[in-house]
């Protein structure tokens, strides 16, 4: 995983509560193994419906075209869990989104692969909201995760709060499987220890 | 100290704790799907990392296969390469799969459950949302997504922080053609979208009791439409006899062994909760959503809301959805001609339910231009409900009859309906253009998809039973 230590960028507000992940990556007719997840992102958003491009829809606005920062409501990313709602976030390098809270799998998602989840309070969240629309696109802001702190055009910085663990997570782009391999005997041991308590757990046989 | 059910289940499988505070959460039975596993076994190959417990592993080829009967691997080309990869994938990495031909292929969550590979108080996990369906009995599951999915097989745990619990307690007792999925989208309109978010939750009351296995799992399988990853309900005789005889449950002397445990899965009184909400399910009538997120929802006999009367921060999205869904506020839900109607999905496609649609249908015609279609959720339902005369009830009647998967319910496997069409689907997502672009989806139980499939409209199924249309 790449580490997360700042990341600058434009960034472009998209001011809606519950966008789930059929908007984000939606599911296409057309799809093979190595699917473009450059292209996937916000797909059927970005389209008008005659197929040309929707000149209304935020990332396709010149200023926002190359944004690195995605500012939204509450519950972003609910619905389905295809991790291709975060990998097409990446593809087009966004980095951070900043929500007013994100849906639980989502979040997960956005953990194992480096897209920073940044969550702000009802009255942060506002004004940075007002602040990004103001900005228009007209000059990037910074995310740094070392200082927990969001700088840039038009306002004091803010402060984000973010557990450490998850923190220490994105910061070191831990290897997560890395991580758990560690704990080898402790899971070989719980294994046998269910073996005895509860052995039908251990097993998952075809009685026919 | 008295614990819930679900903290009987989280310790007993708890295996350490990790450097960042995680706790390693044993995972009992795991089960694939052919749209995300390839990723997953491309990256394993490249870690050089084996599957550490192939034998609890489990694999399905449901969301991309075609419903066509006859279908193989190619009828719906988009899926050929994943069908393909996850065959080659199972078998290098010696994981079970339910192959597209076989006789018991079918929706993840409906085949765990129904062949016993998920037990009361085992951990489930699937890469897809629904995961919590098994929950039905006395499962506890996790939804994740692809990089979850591939630490899950390489170490069979999962990295997990503690959610908070949440009881859902379902007082009284459903009345005539009201089921849970009325009961669901009635709670996830009363909490919200993001009500769930953080808890575990568990179902409870007399209406859960006195639910049948399917319904539970239905309940639990829109857990995740209220943001919840896990729902479950304590399992019970009711779940132990339908458990029993199935062929990857424990048999014999150790289906004894395992039934003595399985009965110390309640939650003890005075557990502390996080969190305790009840609805009344007695005065229920058939829900169903007008919009475009499940919380949209309205009964039967309603009408779509007034933006004006709908709470300020949800009223652009009221309005939008009413843009989308080519609704006025204040009109009657019933009686809105209808376009396709959808029988199916992780939700609602196991045989109780295509036994509740039949009875509607039975000795009744699908109105004219109307599409239906009841696609079962597994090979098995589908097998069960033919020695029943299901298909001929459906097709006499003019539905489609397939072969199972998830076909409508997201469109991976070329299922859709037609721009601008409105469709009652008995899935669990009515999101815009889910179904197919500017489809429009209202989510209800079977009966009222059953009910509105005969009318040609939306439908309220107790008055088509009884004659008053």
């Amino acid at each position: 995983m790449q580490p997360f230590t700042s990341h600058t960028g434009i960034a472009a507000p998209l001011l809606k509560d519950d966008i789930n992940t059929d908007q984000i990556a939606p599911i296409l007719n057309a799809r093979s193994l190595k699917e473009d997840y450059k292209a996937l992102l916000f797909m059927r958003a970005r389209q008008r419906e005659d197929g040309s491009e929707d000149p209304n829809f935020v990332l396709n606005k010149p200023q926002f075209r190359a944004a690195g920062i995605l500012v939204s409501g509450h519950n972003f990313g609910a619905g389905s869990s295809r991790e291709s709602a975060v990998w097409s976030m990446l593809a087009n390098n966004i980095r951070v989104i900043v929500a007013r809270s994100f849906a639980d799998i989502y979040r997960e998602n956005c953990l194992q692969n480096g897209l920073l989840p940044v969550v702000l309070g009802p009255e942060v969240a506002d004004a940075f909201a007002a602040r990004v629309v103001a900005v228009d696109g007209s000059a990037p802001f910074t995310v740094d995760l070392l200082t927990q702190r969001i700088t840039g055009p038009g306002g004091a910085d803010i402060a984000f709060e973010i557990p450490a663990a998850d923190r220490m997570r994105l910061f070191e782009g831990l290897d997560d499987i890395g991580l758990t391999l560690k704990h080898m005997d402790e899971i070989t041991s719980w294994e046998q220890r269910a073996a005895a308590a509860q052995p039908w757990l251990q097993t998952a046989r075809d009685s026919r | 100290m008295p614990r819930t059910l679900f903290d009987k289940i989280w310790d007993f499988h708890l295996v350490g704790q990790r450097a960042d505070g995680r706790d390693l959460i044993y995972i009992d039975r795991h089960v694939l799907h052919e749209l995300h596993a390839h990723h997953a076994f491309a990256q394993l190959e490249k870690q050089q990392r084996p599957v550490h417990r192939p034998d609890l592993t489990f694999a399905v080829q449901d969301h991309t296969v075609a419903t066509k009967p006859g279908r193989d691997d190619d009828t719906n080309p988009s899926g050929t390469a994943f069908l393909k990869a996850m065959r080659e994938g199972t078998r290098k990495n010696g994981i079970k799969l339910f192959d597209i031909d076989d006789p018991e292929q079918g929706i993840s969550h409906v085949v765990a459950p129904e062949l016993g590979i998920v037990m009361p108080g085992a951990t489930h996990a699937v890469p897809d949302s629904h995961a919590s369906t098994v929950g039905g009995v006395g499962a506890l599951a996790f939804g994740c997504g692809t990089s979850e999915l591939t630490h899950i097989l390489a170490t069979q745990v999962m990295a997990l922080k503690r959610p908070k619990h949440m009881r859902v307690r379902l007082d009284g007792r459903l009345g005539a053609h009201v089921s849970a999925k009325d009961v669901a989208l009635r709670l996830i309109a009363e909490l919200g979208v993001a009500g769930a978010r953080g808890y575990a939750v568990e179902y409870a009351g007399a209406a859960i009791r006195a639910m049948p296995i399917e319904q539970r799992m239905t309940l639990c399988n829109l857990n995740i439409e209220m943001g919840g990853r896990s729902g479950f309900v304590a399992p019970d005789e009711k779940a132990f006899a339908w458990l029993e005889g199935r062929p990857y449950a424990p048999q014999g002397a150790m289906w004894d062994r395992a039934l003595d445990s399985w009965r110390t899965l309640t939650t003890d009184a005075d557990a502390a909760l996080d969190r305790e909400v009840a609805l009344d399910c007695s005065a229920l009538e058939p829900q169903i959503t007008w919009g475009t997120d499940p919380s949209q929802v309205v009964g039967i006999s309603g009408r779509v809301p007034d933006p004006a009367a709908i709470d300020p921060s949800r009223r652009a999205a009221a309005e939008s959805a009413f843009a989308y869904m080519g609704l006025k506020p204040g009109i009657p839900l019933a009686g809105l001609p209808v376009d396709r109607v959808f029988i199916g999905s992780c939700t609602n496609s196991r045989l109780p339910d295509l036994e509740v649609a039949a009875a509607v249908v039975r000795g009744r015609r699908v109105a004219e231009g109307v599409v239906a279609m009841v696609v079962p959720g597994s090979s098995t339902v589908k097998r069960e409900a033919e020695a029943a005369g299901l298909d001929r009830v459906f097709r006499d009647a003019g539905f489609f009859w397939g072969e199972s998967g998830c076909s409508m319910c997201a469109g991976g496997n070329g299922d859709r309906g037609a721009p601008g069409e409105r469709c009652v689907s008995t899935t669990n997502r009515n999101f815009a253009n889910r179904q197919g672009p500017k489809v429009r989806t209202h989510l209800a139980s079977p009966a009222t998809a059953a009910a509105s499939a005969i009318a040609g409209r939306i439908a309220d199924v107790r008055q088509l039973l009884s004659g008053v249309a």
